[in-house]
């Protein structure tokens, strides 16, 4: 006999209750919260492609990093040889290592003292008198988890000075950062605000030599370089290698205007950044000193007094150039370069037409399935459209319940779940319908059609399952979005098919005990 | 009334058209390939790497040749620009440029600003060469993955005959669906893979439906022909296959008609994919089954499905 037992009942209920008190949210205007208080759950999570946004896959260039810790290794081997007086017969850094060569022999026992102090990030090989200093395997993973670390730190702050953009910024692989940045108007804004590392200096020009000369020789004194200018004009300055302040010292920095009414960056420097410039500038009043970002220089002026906090960096600036500069050199600097690997940005607009785009397909193909449902089945075809509602009901809520990611893909997987959902029923209706034919009656029908076609439901939608699974594990981005959606729909579909209906035909024919069915 | 596509009962010898059919298959499987390997596929900017940029003329219906001769003008090589959805937008899909990843960058930058303030940016893609390359790879691991689960689980369930025929007939979807887009030069991209997948997984479980019917009917009628059983389970399932195909059907054309211009060449793809996986279900895979003597390898024991009576 057909039986449908109370708890079975109270399950489903249960389970449909809870599937629209979570998908409820959605169906209030307004924040992500949707209907204040009283309800538990959150709207659905909208993809980038849905409610506008950029995705910016990164890579850190750890190469830069590499060279520059290297290079920092060799000018302590500098330093620390020449404080203890030992030889350099020479010092250079090539291939990822740093090679030093002693004068004499005599100083190994010195020099392996001092290489030893580098710590267990490097490996020291010893053929005296020749030395190579270069990273273990383990050093390296411990530069590059902190310079991705520290990459990650600065962006935040550049992107989301405020910290109220929720962007997703996420370690992908070994040299990777992912990036999504919601409701964003100009996402050329953004790659420029990663687009340079932003190392400030503030370095004294040699006054010993001119520009012209050092080009001409091809070479500069030892303890300075020669810089091009920040703005496309060609010159070239002389300065000292030895820094007097850097950026790590500013306290703050902000868009302001010059006295001769250009647009500038004024910035303060911290007690300690204050201190070394007034130092610095006090004793070097009248020689100019190069203010250097990134490498090139973008202003040399004279230094006409003693400066201590504050001062003001006047380059050929915009005043949008001035505001960006400004929350940069806020942010800090990036330890490394960032190189866009992948970018992905829909604006607000197009998001928007696409969820109502997708709302109307949903609808439209909804009432499509529901009519012809009926037509095909009656009141079963009908039966099966209540518990399609309900499907849909449970996918909305499962959504906004685990808030996963909606997608434009996710839209489609939803109504072709819809399309694909009434299979299940198809399947059991079919199946009632042969029974009927050979003469069976209305219970026997179909007790026969259900218990017949289940095995056939499971087994063609958990191949369907498999596919999923495999978009999931290997799709990206959206495609993920379209996996998560076609999973849930099918796990519910499942469900609604085989409980939902079933349970609406067994009351149907508790209530009207039909001698005949028509289907 | 009832609303039947079908009539209730029919008795249509379907593998009477089975050598038709395979030869049809066989050429339509040889010349998806032939059009792969010498047409090619018209891949999108997700595996070869390049720029796409969608952009509206908020003004009224943008000039797509005056854009041309403005972004011909930067020298950024091929470029191709195309009416996307209306009249007032475009879509600039800009081939990979020499150079590393700041090229890359740089010229988008060049064609936002080339497109001036009438244009408003909607969507701006960038995939490097490395990330498409990955992507690729990703693309057409999960594929093969996703059929070999799926042969595995049929071998599982039913017999390694079963298996074979349906992961022919997947193939077959696959091999075609990708022919397809080799001949209509419709963009290969990160969506299609998703649509191919849904098609096989769509294809799959039609085959399943009807594989059930068979072994069921195997078990049942021990001393039909073959070749009887399988023409009986298919018209059996003939109704049911149908149905679903149209409410599938359904549902897609609401995507292709309402569901906006990103989303519809997705929908047209799987539409072609409803029916020749419904086709290969039928035609492909039972047909490919009656090569086979699958009555010798049913142990009647495990049977759930079954119940003990006489026809």
């Amino acid at each position: 006999m057909l039986q449908f037992e109370g708890w079975k009942k109270l399950v489903v209920i249960l389970i449909t209750v809870v599937g629209i008190v979570y998908a409820a949210p959605n169906l209030f205007p307004g924040d992500r919260e949707g209907g204040g208080n009283f309800l538990p759950g959150q709207k659905i999570n909208l993809g980038l492609d849905l409610q506008g946004g950029s995705h910016l896959l990164l890579r850190v260039d750890m190469e830069v990093v590499e060279r520059e810790r290297l290079q920092g290794i060799a000018e302590a081997v500098r330093q620390e040889f020449r404080a203890q007086k030992i030889r350099l017969g020479g010092l250079d850094v090539d291939d990822g290592e740093v090679r030093v060569r002693l004068r004499s022999t005599d100083d190994a026992a010195d020099a392996m003292r001092i290489f030893v102090e580098f710590g267990g990030d490097f490996t020291v090989e010893d053929t005296s008198p020749e030395y190579r200093i270069f990273f273990t395997e383990e050093g390296l993973v411990n530069l590059q988890t902190q310079t991705i670390d520290q990459s990650m730190e600065i962006i935040r702050r550049r992107i989301d000075p405020d910290g109220t953009k929720e962007p997703v910024i996420q370690r992908q692989g070994r040299d990777r950062i992912l990036v999504q940045l919601p409701g964003v108007d100009d996402p050329e804004e953004i790659k420029r605000l990663l687009g340079r590392t932003a190392k400030l200096t503030f370095q004294l020009v040699d006054g010993s030599i001119t520009p012209e000369e050092a080009i001409d020789r091809g070479r500069t004194p030892s303890g300075s370089v020669l810089l091009p200018s920040d703005s496309d004009d060609g010159q070239f300055y002389v300065v000292e290698k030895r820094v007097m302040v850097s950026g790590e010292l500013l306290e703050t920095a902000q868009a302001s205007f010059d006295q001769n009414n250009r647009p500038s960056v004024s910035f303060t420097l911290n007690p300690t950044g204050a201190k070394r410039f007034g130092r610095v500038t006090g004793a070097n009043i009248g020689r100019p000193f190069a203010i250097i970002l990134d490498g090139k220089v973008v202003s040399a002026p004279t230094i006409q007094s003693q400066i201590f906090g504050s001062g003001q960096i006047t380059g050929t600036f915009t005043v949008a150039e001035t505001n960006e500069l400004a929350l940069i050199l806020r942010a800090g600097a990036l330890p490394a370069p960032l190189i866009v690997m992948e970018e992905r940005s829909i604006g607000p607009g197009l998001g928007a037409d696409s969820v109502a785009a997708g709302q109307i397909a949903a609808v439209v193909g909804l009432l499509m399935v529901i009519i012809y449902m009926v037509l095909s089945y009656g009141l079963f075809g009908l039966l099966a459209d209540v518990a399609l509602a309900v499907n849909v009901i449970l996918i909305l809520g499962a959504l906004s319940a685990i808030q996963a990611t909606l997608t434009l893909p996710g839209i489609a997987g939803i109504v072709l779940t819809m399309g694909m959902a009434v299979d299940a029923n198809v399947l059991v209706f079919e199946r009632i319908r042969e029974e009927l034919r050979r003469g069976r009656g209305v219970m026997a029908a179909i007790e026969g059609g259900y218990s017949r076609a289940i095995s056939t439901i499971i087994d063609s939608n958990l191949t369907t399952l498999f596919a999923a699974l495999f978009l999931y594990i290997f799709g990206s981005g959206p495609i993920k979005g379209f996996a998560v959606t076609l999973s849930i729909g099918i796990a519910t579909s499942l469900f609604t098919a085989v409980m939902v209906t079933r349970m609406l035909i067994i009351i149907w024919l508790q209530r009207t005990r039909p001698r005949q069915l028509v289907l | 009334m009832r609303l039947k596509l079908v009539p209730s009962e029919t008795s249509i010898n379907f593998l009477r058209l089975r050598n038709g059919a395979i030869v049809f298959s066989a050429l339509l499987v040889a010349a998806s390939v032939g059009l792969f390997t010498l047409v090619g596929l018209n891949l999108g900017i997700d595996f070869r790497g390049g720029i796409l940029i969608e952009a509206r003329n908020a003004d009224g219906p943008a000039d797509i040749g005056g854009i041309r001769g403005d972004l011909n003008a930067l020298g950024l090589g091929d470029i191709s620009i195309q009416g996307f959805g209306s009249e007032t937008d475009v879509l600039v899909r800009v081939q990979r440029q020499e150079g590393d990843e700041a090229a890359q960058i740089a010229a988008i930058s060049a064609i936002t600003d080339a497109l001036g303030a009438e244009y408003d940016i909607r969507r701006t893609e960038f995939v490097g060469p490395t990330v498409g390359a990955e992507l690729a790879e990703k693309g057409i691991l999960a594929v093969v993955c996703a059929l070999l689960a799926i042969m595995v689980y049929i071998w599982f369930r039913f017999e390694w005959q079963f298996s074979i025929a349906a992961i022919l007939a997947l193939a077959h979807d696959v091999l075609s669906t990708i022919g397809l887009f080799a001949l209509t030069s419709f963009e290969f991209n990160l969506a299609t893979v998703a649509a191919i997948l849904t098609i096989a997984g769509y294809s799959i479980n039609d085959t399943v439906v009807v594989f059930d019917r068979v072994r069921e009917n195997l078990r049942r009628y021990k001393s039909y022909e073959q070749r009887d059983i399988l023409n009986m389970s298919l018209n059996e399932t003939l109704s049911r296959t149908v149905m679903t195909s149209v409410t599938t059907m359904l549902a897609l054309l609401a995507i292709v008609l309402f569901g906006g211009a990103v989303l519809r060449d997705f929908a047209l793809a799987m539409i072609w994919g409803v029916l020749i996986g419904t086709y290969s279900s039928i035609f492909v895979a039972v047909g490919m089954l009656s090569f086979f003597d699958l009555k010798q390898h049913l142990d009647e024991d495990s049977d759930p499905g079954a119940v003990s009576e006489d026809a």
